[in-house]
């Protein structure tokens, strides 16, 4: 069967250092799959890897079947792959509204337009307002990103991320620096737009991980060592050993 | 706007005449028309004429410097090239050989500009930043150097001149008097501003903004940065071409200057200061830029000396330009505390005028000790005359200065705190409006 998401011994060296070292995973459309593993392991090079922000050394990236090698992001993109980034990464002099709906345009056939008036975009508008009631931004619909609290940047990043419809859905540590009941109301927002659609995701705290993920591979210096159901790699010794059981995982687990 | 729930494509049906559009463009193609019917003086209406040209060149600008944050230094390679091709088409139009109403000839202009924004704007786009910056530059040296290489096309020094009377006229239209061709500006300036702000209210327009602050995510939601800057780049072209052909029929000559980085500072320059970042401000400067040739350039031979100041103190105290203090300001009348800063600005305007009448002083002793030397050292300025070796003078002027200088420091530091209570009161105030509404 083909899977939405496949990696292939996939490689990346930056310079002598190699960074990605072999990576093999295979996610199933709908599965919901966290990667774990700690700073320095290269989740969010593979991340890169995937999303086409940088080019791998060797090895092959899949997507729905269709190998990425030589695509640019935005061609990615419009294959249905979409990303978030670990640091906030919106429009900060554009609306609430207007971020949004930039992040549709593309996927709703509006392409490079100037003959029609944006107002006049119904279907555009519409989901543009769907979207921003899902990210529960309704009521900051014409305030400047830049003057948003930074949990309602985070939100806004996730709404541009699955605003395009995208199938297959990347999330570069979706609650770095939140606060922890921000990020339990955070994880549920996650869930509820993502709803049916593959997920992957970096994520360090282990209490959330644990709830959110069908799967959890686990990245040791650029190499899975465990992909597994939540509980499988909760009672994996080489997991332990690697990672769960390392003296950092308070440090983990308590956020950054 | 309050939240919209999920009936929202009614509610974007639903758009009754906007009242205040209507209004603001009914008044523009209004003063469009009767400005010549109160500046009825030839000169007053080559004025006019001018402030067209600039005005549409500086928005066609502002699309690459406002909206897509791409800082040119070769927008007259664009205007100046339109300008060429239209005063050769209206060469061939006279002589026989090119059959075109002298009216379609800004048009030849635009598509000109348009043809060589595709040309150069593909190795321009790549990226914005320093490497577009750099690239705008060294094309327009290039073609700069090439006016200069090639006489046939460029006139070389003299140029290339025309006679805007050409063809057939129609309803005795010939644009030859300064009116008939002034309306024609007209027409096109309207036409030109209500298609360049239409462009800003499209898809492209607004990602155009999304590139402009964020290129790398752009990327991420499945649009060419590069494709959309070089589409955006075409725009600009077509409408800076359109400008410079109707700037070769007013003037009816064409040189190098046309398309020399000297211009195209100009056009960067009065941009800037109308405002970038609002799409009139372009149109503040193209007046602003006219008037100030004009008035300064009469007043004193150090006329951009004074312009250089004010352009140094909008980028460091002013950067949304005139618009921008415009805005800032309106927004404060808005919530009714205009009236708790009148006494700052006055105190703001007076020091400043005591420290430039000082410094003007002083720099016009300069300009005429240099300069005008051999015809004494008396000298008249601002109706006054006075000997520019005088120490008296000197010390005065520079007392003056330094007066104003301090107190308008002291001034501006009492404004800066007013300003940031009023900013705060603003700032609650929106919050309760929030919070009841």
């Amino acid at each position: 069967m083909s899977y939405a998401l496949e990696l292939k011994d996939l490689r990346k060296n930056f310079g002598q250092t190699e960074i990605i070292r072999g990576v093999n995973l295979a996610v199933k459309a709908g599965e919901r799959v966290a990667i774990i593993g700690p700073n320095g392991a290269g989740k969010s090079t593979l991340f890169n890897l995937i999303s086409g922000r940088f080019a791998p050394t060797s090895g092959d990236v899949f997507l729905n079947g269709t190998q990425l090698k030589g695509k640019k992001p935005f061609e990615i993109n419009r294959m249905g792959l979409s990303r978030s980034f670990q640091i906030t990464n919106i429009f900060p002099k554009l609306s609430v509204f207007e971020n949004l709906r930039c992040g549709l345009l593309w996927s709703l056939g509006y392409k490079y337009t100037f003959f029609k008036f944006l107002a006049d975009l119904d279907d555009a508008n519409a989901r543009t307002d769907e979207l921003m009631e899902m990210i529960k931004l309704d009521n900051k619909r014409d305030v400047l990103a830049v003057n948003l609290t930074y949990a309602e940047q985070r939100a806004l990043e996730i709404g541009i991320t699955i605003a395009g419809g995208a199938n297959v859905i990347l999330l570069d540590e979706p609650t770095a620096g939140m606060s922890k009941s921000e990020t339990t109301r955070f994880i549920r927002l996650i869930k509820e737009v993502t709803v049916g659609k593959t997920l992957l995701t970096v994520e360090h705290d282990m209490g959330v991980v644990f709830g959110l993920a069908d799967k959890i591979a686990v990245l040791v210096y650029g190499e899975v060592i465990a992909f597994d159901t939540p509980e499988a790699v909760r009672s994996n010794a080489l997991v332990q050993e690697a990672y769960l059981g390392s003296p950092d995982q308070q440090d983990q687990a308590g956020g950054h | 706007m309050a939240s919209k729930h999920s009936s929202s494509s009614q509610v974007y049906k639903f758009e009754p005449i906007n009242v205040g559009r209507w209004l603001i463009w009914g008044l523009f193609a209004l003063v469009l028309i009767s400005a010549p019917l109160v500046f009825t003086s030839s000169l007053g209406q080559m004025i006019l004429t001018q402030m067209g040209i600039v005005i549409i060149i500086c928005l066609s600008y502002n699309i690459l410097l406002g909206q897509g944050g791409m800082l040119s230094f070769g927008h007259a390679v664009y205007s100046g090239l339109g300008s060429f091709v239209a005063m050769h088409t209206l060469n061939a139009i006279t002589a026989g050989s090119f059959l075109l109403p002298v009216s379609l000839v800004p048009l030849v202009g635009g598509l000109a500009g348009l043809f060589f924004a595709a040309l150069f704007g593909s190795v321009t786009v790549k990226t914005a930043g320093t490497p577009f910056a750099m690239i705008t530059l060294g094309i327009g040296e290039l073609i700069w150097a090439m006016s200069l290489i090639f006489p046939g096309f460029f006139g070389g020094e003299a140029g290339v001149s025309g006679n805007r009377i050409a063809g057939s006229s129609s309803f005795g239209i010939t644009f030859g008097p300064q009116i008939q061709l002034y309306y024609l500006s007209a027409f096109y300036l309207f036409i030109c501003t209500a298609l360049m702000f239409a462009f800003t209210r499209t898809p492209l327009g607004r990602i155009l903004n999304a590139v402009r602050d964020n290129p790398e995510r752009v990327e991420f939601v499945g649009y060419d940065t590069e494709r959309v800057r070089y589409i955006a780049f075409m725009v600009a072209g077509f409408f800076a071409g359109i400008g410079g052909a109707i700037a070769a029929l007013h003037f009816e000559i064409v040189t190098s200057e046309n398309v020399s980085g000297a211009r195209s500072t100009v056009y960067l320059l009065w941009t800037f200061l109308g405002g970038a970042t609002f799409f009139f401000g372009a149109i503040i400067g193209g007046v602003m830029a006219v008037l100030a040739f004009v008035m300064f350039s009469e007043l004193t031979k150090a006329w951009l000396l004074y312009l250089g100041l004010l352009f140094l103190f909008m980028v460091m105290y002013a950067p949304g330009g005139f618009a921008g203090l415009i805005m800032m300001n309106l927004r404060v009348a808005a919530f009714g505390f205009l009236r708790k800063l009148w006494v700052s600005y006055l105190a703001l305007g007076v020091t400043a005028m005591v420290a430039l009448l000082g410094a003007s002083v002083m720099i016009e002793m300069i300009y005429h000790l240099q300069f005008d030397g051999a015809l004494g050292d008396e000298l008249k300025f601002l109706s006054m005359t006075f000997n520019a070796k005088n120490f008296d003078i000197w010390f005065g002027s520079g007392f003056l200065m330094l007066t104003g200088l301090g107190l308008f420091e002291l001034c501006r530091k009492q404004f800066l705190q007013e300003w940031g209570e009023i900013q705060e009161d603003i700032e609650n105030e929106i919050k309760r409006r929030q919070a009841l509404s």
